[in-house]
C-alpha cells in the first residue's frame, strides 16, 4: 500500500553538490513554511566543494516534530552515484521521485515503493542551450514538478522567487517559467502522490533562521566588539553573520566607523590570545571555532581560568578530529571543553537547544564573562548551527544593561577602596578588577596566571596557591546559580525511570518521550542546559532509579561530566549514544529506550 | 632560579619631568634576573625613555611571553597594567588589548625564543597587520629560563657555552619585520644606552608597528668566547648606521648639526627625529635597501645596529579596520545594542 499522509511525511533530496540544489531544496521547505505547516530541515553535506553527495532532509510536520524522525517516505534521488543506497532508504510503500530521461533497469527499482519519473534532463535540454542553465533550472523544473505532486502552492513559491530575484524580472520570470515547465508535466502525465501538503496555521510567528546566525546575533545584542576567527567548518558562518550584523547595526552615526573590530586571524591560538587581551582590556570579546580549534586553544583558555579574564568562545561541534567529520554534527566537545587546560581548571558551558536559545545564550554568554571574569562557552553543534530550525522569535528588553561585573573606576580608587586583584570580598570567589589605564597611581597590577598573592604580588608560597585555587572553587559554585537552569518535563505518570539529555537532540528527544508514552513507557525529562550543573539535577538524578542520558557522542560525555561533578554512581546512568555524524532521530531514541527498558531490570529498587 | 636581591634602581636626579613624575614614578619591582644580564638594562633604558618622553605610566600597557625577558615588565612602570601571557603568544593578546582601547601605549617584551621560535607567527602576524605597538625582543640568542639551549637566532656556527656548534641558520627578526612591513625597525645593544634610550622613544612615538631587536647578553649561558651575542663580540661587531635625538613635539628644535649628515624626520605625532648619519649610504627610508645592506653586512658576521627603516606616515589596525575614535571598551549598550525595534524588523525578514 502507498503511504498515504498529509503535513506529517519525510522528503529527501539526494544531489551532487555544487550543482545549485541547495537553493531550489531551501525554497522547497520554505514554501510549505510559508503555508503555515512546520518542516524540520537539514544538510548533509560533504567537506567538498564541488562533484560528492549531498543530501537535503526536509520533514512536513503539522505536529511540530521539529528533530529528525528517521526514515524517508519521499526520495528525489538526483544522484546517480549513491541512487542504489537512497533507493535503499525509502519506507516500504514510500516513492521515488527520479530524473526518467534514460531508461534503467528493473533491478534499479523496488517494487514495494511507488516511482514518479520525469524525463528532466530532457525537458532541460530542449529549453535551454547553456550547460550551467540546463544544471540550474533543472532544481527549479523538479521544485514545480514536486509541487504539484504534493499540492504545494505555486503561488507561494512564485512569491518566493520575486523575493530572492527582487530587482532582477529577467531572472524572476525565467524561474516562474522553469517552475511551471515541471509543474505542467506532472499534470499532464501523473498524478499526485498520496503525500499532500495541506495550508494549515501551525507556524505561528516564529522564524526560520540558522543557529550561527542567532549566534552571532547574541553576540551583537550581548555587546561583542572584538572578533577573532579562523576559519573552520561548521562555525565560519557564526563569524561571518557577525560581521554581517555588525556592517548593518554597528556603524556610528556621522562618521560611518564601525564600532567593532574582526580580524582574521592565522590561526585558533591567535584567536584567542586576541580574545583573551580585549577582554583583559575590557572589551566584549569572543572566537567562534569547533572542535580542532578549541584544542589548540586549550593553553590560554587555562591562563583566562587563572588569570580570570573575561572571554567568550562559540564552539559549532562536528565530528573529530581534525582529518574527521568536519560537515557531521556531533555533540563531543564537552569534556574538552569544560576541563580545557593545564592544571585544575573547569569552564562554564552552555548548552542551547535551537537557534533562540543561541540569540539568547549568545548574550547571555558575555554578562557571565564579565560577571565571573573567565571563560563562557557557547556550545553548538552542526546540526543546530548551520541547519535553518523554526524557533520563537528573538526578544530583547530595551531596558536591559549590561553586565559589565565587579570593576573598580578610577572614583572607586580614588575614594581609598582597598583593591586586590585576586582578593576575596564579597564571598562568591569573584575579585574586583580594573581596566588598564584607569588611574595613574592607583589599581594597576601585574598579571600573572599564578605565583601570586591576592594583591596580584609576586609569590610562590603553598598556601597562597591553594589559597587562590580554593577561592577559584568558590567562584565556579557561583557560576552554578547564574548559568541557565535545567527544563524539566514530567511523564504524566509518576515514574522511577528519567532521561536527561541537551542542545540539538531536544526536539527528538520529546517527540521519542511523547512516543514512548504512546506505548506505555512513561519517562521524567531534564534538559541541562548549562554546565557547572545546578542542584536540581543531581535531585533529579536522586529521584529516579535509572536515568538515561541521550547524548551525541561516542563516550557519554554529560554522562562523564554528571558522574565526576556530582559523585554519581555510574550505574545509574544509561548510556543512549548516536554519533554517526547526522542527527539523532526521534525512532532511534524511542527504539533504543525502549529496548533497553526491557532487557534491563532496574538496578535500585523504588523501595531503596 | 636564584633570587638575587639588588637595590632599586636610582638615578642620581631625582627631578620631576613635565608631568611631576620622577624617575623611580617608572620604575618597578626588584629584578630577579642574574647579576649583569642585558635585559636589566633594557628595563633602564624603557624607564629613561617614558620618563624623559613625560608618559603617564599608568597609560602604557605592558605584556610578555615568557622568559627571562619577559619578567622585565614586573621590573618598570609598576603603575602600569602588565601582562605575562603564555609562551610566544604575546602578539596576539597585545593586538586584542589595543582593539579594545586604541588610546593607550602598548609595549610588548619578548625573548629570542618567544619571538623567533614558538612565537614567530604571531611576531610575523602581528607586524603585517600594523598594530600600534613597540615589540622589543630581548635577544641572547639562547633560552635563558630553561638554562642555555641555542634559541633560533643563534647564529649558525656559533658556540654553545657547553661547546656545541650551532649548525642551522639563524632567524634575523630584523629582516623579517622588515619583510611583514613594520614600519619602524631597529636594532640595538643593550649595552649602548646612548643609542637604546633614544630608539625607544621614537618607537614609543610611532604610530603603527615598531619592532625594536635589542642584542641583550646572557651572562649566564651566553658570553663565553664563541658565542656572537656576547658583550665582547657585540662590541666588537657592532655597526652603527646612525645615531638619533628625539625631539618631542612640544620643544623646539634647538641643536644645529653640520648640513648633510643630519636629517630630521618629523613623526606622526609631530615628534622629531634628528638622525646623524654614521654609514654614508645608509638610507632608513629605503625599505629594499634596507634588507639587501642587512644581509651584506650580515655576512661579513658585522651587527648593523641603529634605525634600520621608517616610514612616517604609517597606517595602523585601527585605520584599516575602520574603527571608532572612541575605545571600543568605552562603549555602552547605547551604543552596541540595537534594541528591540530592530530585532524585530530582523524577525520579519527571517519567516
Ligand atoms: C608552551 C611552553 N613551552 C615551553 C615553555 C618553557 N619555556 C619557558 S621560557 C622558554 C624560553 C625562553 O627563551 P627566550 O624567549 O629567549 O627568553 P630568555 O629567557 O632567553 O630571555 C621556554 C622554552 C613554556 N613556558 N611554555
Ligand atoms: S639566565 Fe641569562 S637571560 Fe636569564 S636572567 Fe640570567 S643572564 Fe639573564
Ligand atoms: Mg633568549
Amino acid at each position: 500500500m502507498p503511504l498515504e499522509a498529509v503535513n506529517d511525511f519525510v522528503v529527501k533530496f539526494a544531489n551532487v553538490n555544487g550543482s545549485g540544489s541547495a537553493s531550489a531544496n531551501g525554497m522547497f521547505a520554505k514554501a510549505i513554511l510559508r503555508m503555515g505547516v512546520p518542516v524540520a530541515a537539514r544538510n548533509i553535506f560533504p567537506s567538498n566543494i564541488q562533484g560528492l553527495p549531498t543530501w537535503f532532509e526536509v520533514r512536513i510536520t503539522e505536529a511540530g516534530h521539529l528533530g529528525r524522525r528517521g526514515g524517508v517516505d519521499l526520495m528525489v534521488a538526483m544522484n546517480p552515484q549513491t541512487w542504489d543506497r537512497d533507493v535503499a532508504e525509502i519506507e516500504p510503500g514510500g516513492y521515488l521521485f527520479y530524473d526518467s530521461t534514460k531508461p534503467l533497469p528493473a533491478a534499479k527499482f523496488r517494487d514495494d515503493i511507488t516511482v514518479v519519473g520525469v524525463p528532466l534532463t530532457a525537458m532541460c535540454n530542449a529549453a535551454y542551450q547553456l550547460p550551467r542553465e540546463r544544471q540550474l533550472f533543472k532544481n527549479i523544473i523538479y521544485v514545480g514538478a514536486l509541487a504539484a505532486l504534493l499540492d504545494i502552492e505555486l503561488a507561494v513559491i512564485e512569491t518566493l522567487l520575486a523575493e530572492q530575484f527582487a530587482g532582477k524580472d529577467r531572472l524572476i520570470a525565467a524561474n516562474v517559467a522553469a517552475l511551471h515547465m515541471g509543474r505542467d508535466y506532472v499534470a499532464e502525465n501523473l498524478t499526485p502522490l498520496r503525500l499532500r501538503v495541506r495550508r494549515a496555521d501551525k507556524v505561528g510567528d516564529r522564524i526560520y533562521v540558522e543557529g550561527n546566525a542567532a549566534a552571532a546575533l547574541g553576540a551583537v545584542y550581548g555587546g561583542a566588539t572584538v572578533c577573532a576567527w579562523y576559519p573552520i567548518t561548521p562555525s565560519t558562518s557564526l563569524a561571518e553573520a557577525f560581521t554581517g550584523y555588525c556592517e548593518d547595526l554597528r556603524i556610528e552615526p556621522g562618521t560611518d566607523k564601525a564600532r567593532y573590530a574582526i580580524v582574521q586571524a592565522e590561526d585558533e591560538i591567535a584567536s584567542i590570545g586576541i580574545v583573551i587581551g580585549a577582554g583583559w582590556n575590557g572589551a566584549r570579546a569572543f572566537t567562534a571555532t569547533s572542535g580542532p580549534g578549541i584544542s589548540l586553544m586549550t593553553e590560554f583558555i587555562g591562563l583566562s581560568y587563572f588569570a580570570e579574564i573575561p572571554a567568550v568562545i562559540f564552539d559549532v561541534q562536528r565530528g573529530g578530529p581534525s582529518t574527521g567529520m568536519p560537515t557531521r554534527t556531533q555533540q563531543a566537545d564537552l569534556l574538552a571543553a569544560a576541563y580545557a587546560g593545564h592544571g585544575d581548571s573547569k569552564h562554564p558551558l552552555l548548552l542551547p537547544a535551537d537557534p533562540g536559545e543561541c540569540f539568547e545564550m549568545g548574550g547571555l554568554a558575555f554578562d557571565l564573562a564579565d560577571r565571573l571574569q573567565t571563560t563562557i562557552f557557547v556550545m553548538l553543534d552542526l546540526d543546530i548551527g548551520m541547519n535553518e530550525w523554526l524557533t520563537k522569535p528573538f526578544e530583547w528588553d530595551d531596558a536591559r544593561k549590561l553586565d559589565r561585573g565587579k570593576v573598580m573606576t578610577y572614583d572607586d580608587l580614588e575614594s581609598g577602596r582597598d583593591f586586590g586583584r585576586y582578593l576575596e570580598v564579597d564571598g562568591d570567589g569573584i575579585p574586583y578588577r580594573t581596566y588598564p589605564g584607569t588611574h595613574p597611581t592607583k589599581g594597576g597590577y601585574f598579571t600573572r596566571g599564578t605565583s601570586r598573592n591576592p594583591y596580584a604580588r609576586y609569590s610562590e608560597e603553598g598556601s597562597v596557591y591553594v589559597g587562590n585555587m580554593e577561592r577559584l572553587l568558590r567562584k565556579f559554585d557561583t557560576a552554578r546559580s547564574l548559568v541557565p537552569a535545567p527544563i524539566r518535563r514530567d511523564a504524566k505518570r509518576a515514574t522511577r525511570d528519567g532521561v536527561i539529555f541537551f542542545g540539538s537532540s531536544t526536539p527528538a528527544v520529546h517527540e521519542a518521550l511523547d512516543d514512548l508514552e504512546h506505548r506505555g513507557l512513561h519517562l521524567d525529562a531534564l534538559r541541562v542546559r548549562a554546565f557547572p550543573f545546578p542542584d536540581e539535577v543531581f535531585a533529579f538524578i536522586a529521584a529516579h532509579d535509572r536515568v538515561f542520558v541521550i547524548e551525541q557522542n561516542r563516550d557519554g560525555q554529560l554522562r562523564s561530566l554528571l558522574i565526576n561533578e556530582g559523585d554519581v554512581d555510574p550505574s545509574r546512568l544509561t548510556a543512549v549514544l548516536h554519533y554517526d555524524g547526522t542527527p539523532i532521530t526521534a525512532r532511534f531514541i524511542a527504539g533504543t529506550v525502549q529496548g533497553l527498558m526491557a532487557d534491563r531490570t532496574p538496578i535500585h529498587e523504588a523501595a531503596e | 632560579m636564584t633570587y638575587i636581591t639588588k637595590p632599586q634602581l636610582h638615578h642620581p636626579l631625582l627631578k620631576p619631568n613635565a608631568l611631576g613624575f620622577t624617575r623611580r614614578d617608572y620604575e618597578g619591582s626588584v629584578s630577579t634576573l642574574c647579576a649583569g644580564c642585558g635585559h636589566d638594562s633594557i628595563s633602564a633604558a624603557i624607564i629613561q625613555a617614558c620618563y624623559e618622553l613625560d608618559l603617564p605610566p599608568h597609560r602604557i600597557a605592558k605584556l610578555s611571553g615568557i622568559g627571562c625577558s619577559s619578567k622585565t615588565p614586573d621590573y618598570f612602570l609598576g603603575n602600569s597594567h602588565g601582562f605575562n601571557t603564555v609562551h610566544g603568544r604575546m602578539p596576539s593578546v597585545l593586538t586584542g588589548a589595543n582593539l579594545a582601547n586604541r588610546d593607550l601605549i602598548y609595549l610588548g617584551v619578548s625573548g629570542d625564543g618567544d619571538s623567533a621560535s614558538i612565537g614567530l607567527g604571531q611576531f610575523a602576524h602581528s607586524i603585517r597587520r600594523g598594530v600600534n605597538m613597540l615589540y622589543i625582543v630581548e635577544n641572547n640568542g639562547v633560552y635563558g629560563l630553561t638554562k642555555g639551549q641555542f634559541s633560533a637566532t643563534s647564529d649558525k656556527g656559533s658556540k654553545s657555552k657547553k661547546g656545541v656548534i650551532n649548525h642551522d641558520a639563524g632567524i634575523d627578526l630584523v629582516s623579517l619585520a622588515l619583510q611583514m612591513g613594520a614600519t619602524f625597525v631597529a636594532r640595538s645593544f643593550s649595552g649602548d644606552k646612548a643609542q637604546l634610550v633614544p630608539l625607544i622613544k621614537a618607537a614609543l612615538s610611532h604610530r603603527g608597528a615598531a619592532f625594536i631587536d635589542c642584542v641583550s647578553p646572557c651572562v649566564q649561558f651566553n658570553n663565553h668566547a664563541g658565542s656572537t651575542k656576547s658583550y665582547d663580540y657585540v662590541r666588537e661587531h657592532n655597526e652603527a648606521v646612525n645615531r638619533m635625538d628625539v625631539i618631542p613635539h612640544r620643544d623646539t628644535i634647538t641643536v644645529d648639526y653640520a648640513p648633510g649628515e643630519t636629517v630630521p624626520v618629523t613623526q606622526h605625532d609631530g615628534s622629531v627625529l634628528q638622525l646623524h648619519k654614521l654609514a654614508e649610504h645608509y638610507d632608513p627610508s629605503d625599505r629594499v635597501g634596507a634588507l639587501a645592506y642587512l644581509q651584506s653586512r650580515q655576512a661579513l658576521g658585522e651587527i648593523v645596529t641603529g634605525l634600520l627603516f621608517l616610514d612616517p606616515e604609517a597606517r595602523d589596525l585601527h585605520e584599516n579596520l575602520g574603527t571608532v575614535d572612541a575605545p571600543l571598551n568605552s562603549l555602552t549598550e547605547r551604543e552596541l545594542t540595537p534594541g528591540a525595534a530592530a530585532l524585530a524588523k530582523l524577525n520579519a525578514s527571517l519567516r
